[in-house]
């Protein structure tokens, strides 16, 4: 899409490790008015050409160097499509629990990791405090509690994950057709006593995002807010379903666009668009089509479209957000947050839930079936609805893989949510604090994937350049990360 | 005899994006040889998490590659200092020690070591040439100053170093 010779263009660069690897673009209209706004993330493509060749049973492994903040997810993912090259379509109790504890640790550990590293400066200092006290070495300086119980809920989301992958941060623990290993008593011991703990500070951060929602409904409903479709895994039943569930998208008002779509379906009911501008593709619901489509990925979606969720407390606290907005989907930016909380207490419920099953302890840990060539996985990433399908050839190896990552569904909401507060806040020529400070909270409210980031000293700024109608560079703001 | 000091060498970075992974590389180098009291670590990039470790030990050394530095490495002390983030895929090591020091009450001495690197936008595990000889520059310099952590603890690091 190109803009006309009359636009001026506002590049917002919110970089990769990797200068130039994603940016944000916004387009002024001959009036200096907002035209437009677009977020570009260059790396992802890349990847997939990177994997084909290489043997499908090194995917699971292979597939976590695309993030270091959510591997778990990319391994998990990458295993049930695998599962489905090898015919497998039932993992053993086992091997089925196992997945799923390891895959509610990485929930649990990333969502804490997002509340209270990105989410909470925000809500308890105001998107306008002074950029040395939004983040979260201030927190800790005048909350040292609320700071050490976000770091605790990620080490110990980050435990589990080493009990049931068997590392941190890039794993093994599942293989084709199941896990390599079970929960021993010694590692079920270890993560038991904090469990109380941990569900007590999840229930104090649910409270924490719901207060302030309720304290600043203005502020909330009035930031990054706008209508839009959703899309996520459901149960059969239709509850919140985050590892192997069936499609469900609604639209803005709820109303069921399809159901229960079976994952090696997707592409009949979603379509994927490239645009000249970006390398990211922008999928879309086909019924509806590439303009109107688009739709939102993650825990706002997940918590809008599912109609109940299979643990007690969590219920009750998605009762509590659906009742804000009368049970219509509720479409603000900033809500992320409060139904990232409901999630982290669901992940806190079942983590409990699984550590009590005895199945967790079996010896019956992998299966097998006959021989495909082409499977879709799909899970639920803490940021999203995350998607692997591949191909294999006679030799086992991949021919194609398309991966569908939670940022890439997100991408036309962050759009309209930069968009949404450059309209606001941008001040003609000039790119202020005041900007770079909402375009930074609103970006956090989606935390977008940096697949593949590297990280290098120095080189993740978010950069905000506003360039005239010639596209000369006429301000520019730069910050950077961490 | 007192314990010898706890020594943390964090080289963090992406291993498949080329020269990204100086970091790592330089804490596997590292590990083979550590001594006695040196844990080497070597995750992708630094967490939260990761300020109660730095908070258990005596003297910290973090490792990344540098896209900019004029010498092959480069080491500084570090001071704990915070800064806001749009995203929780960074977090600076100064950020990690300001944790330690506010959450867990422990300001240990830090350094960064910073080898310079030259490809960053291919995939791929290969360091270029160039980097790897930046890399075998810094594990020789670093190397026999993790041998004896009691001096490194009262020589710093960073006032030793020529760059090389």
């Amino acid at each position: 899409m190109a803009s006309s010779a009359r636009t001026k263009r506002v590049v917002i660069e919110p970089v990769t490790r990797v200068e130039g690897h994603g940016k944000v673009t916004i387009l002024l209209d001959e009036n200096d008015e907002v035209r437009q706004a677009r977020l570009h993330i260059v790396e992802f493509r890349g990847f997939e050409r990177f994997i084909q060749g290489r043997p499908f049973w090194e995917l699971p492994v292979l597939v976590q160097r695309l993030c270091g903040i959510c591997p778990v997810s990319h391994h998990l993912c990458a295993a049930k499509a695998v599962d489905g090259i090898i015919g497998v379509d039932t993992l053993t109790p086992t091997a089925d629990k196992m997945r799923r504890l390891m895959h509610y640790g990485q929930i649990f550990q990333s969502h804490a990791l997002h509340f209270f590293h990105l989410a909470s400066p925000d809500l308890l200092f105001g998107f306008d405090a002074e950029p040395a006290k939004r983040n979260i070495i201030a927190l800790a300086a005048e909350n040292r509690d609320l700071a050490r119980q976000g770091i605790l809920m990620r080490r110990y989301g980050q435990e589990i994950i080493k009990a049931t992958a068997g590392k941190k941060v890039h794993g093994t623990g599942a293989i084709p057709g199941g896990i390599n290993k079970n929960l021993t008593l010694a590692e079920r011991d270890a993560l038991l006593p904090e469990l109380d703990q941990m569900k007590a500070w999840a229930r104090e951060a649910i409270d924490l995002a719901r207060g302030y929602t309720e304290d600043h409904l203005d502020l909330v409903t009035d930031f990054a807010s706008f209508d839009s479709n959703h899309l996520g895994l459901v149960t059969p039943a239709g509850g919140l379903e985050l590892y192997d569930g069936d499609l469900r998208a609604i639209d803005a008002d709820g109303a069921v666009i399809f159901d229960h779509v079976e994952n090696d379906r997707y592409l009949e009911y979603l379509g994927e668009e490239v645009r000249s501008w970006s390398y990211m593709k922008f999928p879309f619901i086909r019924s509806i089509g590439p303009e109107e489509g688009w739709y939102r990925v993650g825990p706002l979606a997940r918590v809008n479209l599912c109609d109940r969720i299979d643990t007690p407390e969590a219920e009750a606290a998605r009762r509590d957000f659906k009742a804000m907005t009368g049970g219509r989907p509720n479409h603000d930016s900033m809500a992320y947050h409060w139904a990232r909380m409901v999630e982290t207490m669901h992940a806190i419920e079942m983590i409990e839930r699984l550590l009590n099953d005895p199945d967790l302890q079996g010896t019956d840990l992998v299966v097998s079936g006959e021989r495909r060539d082409e499977a879709v996985g799909i899970i639920e990433a803490p940021r999203g609805t995350l998607f692997h399908h591949y191909r294999v050839d006679e030799n086992d190896q991949v021919t194609m893989a398309n991966l569908i990552v939670s940022t890439t569904s997100n991408n036309e909401p962050m759009n309209r949510a930069v968009e949404a507060v450059a309209r606001k806040y941008l001040n003609k020529r000039e790119i202020t604090e005041g900007l770079l400070n909402h375009v930074e909270v609103a970006i956090r409210a989606y935390d977008p994937c940096l697949s593949c980031a590297t990280h290098a000293l120095g080189q993740m700024p978010l950069r905000v350049d506003l360039l005239d109608h010639e596209e000369r560079l006429i301000s520019r703001v730069e910050r950077e990360a961490g | 005899m007192s314990d010898p000091p706890r020594v943390l060498l964090i080289g963090y970075g992406n291993p498949g994006r080329g020269d990204d992974g100086l970091g790592p590389a330089l804490a596997r180098a590292i590990a083979g040889g550590a001594a006695a009291g040196v844990t080497v670590e070597f995750p992708y990039q630094l967490q939260v998490e990761d300020a109660q470790t730095v908070a258990a030990h005596d003297l910290v050394v973090f490792a990344d590659a540098d896209a900019a530095a004029t010498a092959s490495f480069t080491c500084r002390r570090l001071e704990p200092a915070g800064r806001p983030s749009w995203t929780t895929h960074a977090l600076a090591p100064a950020a990690v020690l300001a944790l330690a020091r506010d959450v867990f009450g422990a300001t240990p001495p830090a350094f960064l070591i910073g080898v310079r690197g030259y490809v960053f936008d291919d995939f791929g595990e290969e360091l270029s040439s160039r980097a790897q000889e930046n890399l075998a520059a810094a594990v020789a310099w670093l190397t026999p100053r993790l041998r004896d952590p009691r001096a490194t603890l009262l020589d710093p690091l960073a006032a030793s170093l020529t760059q090389g």
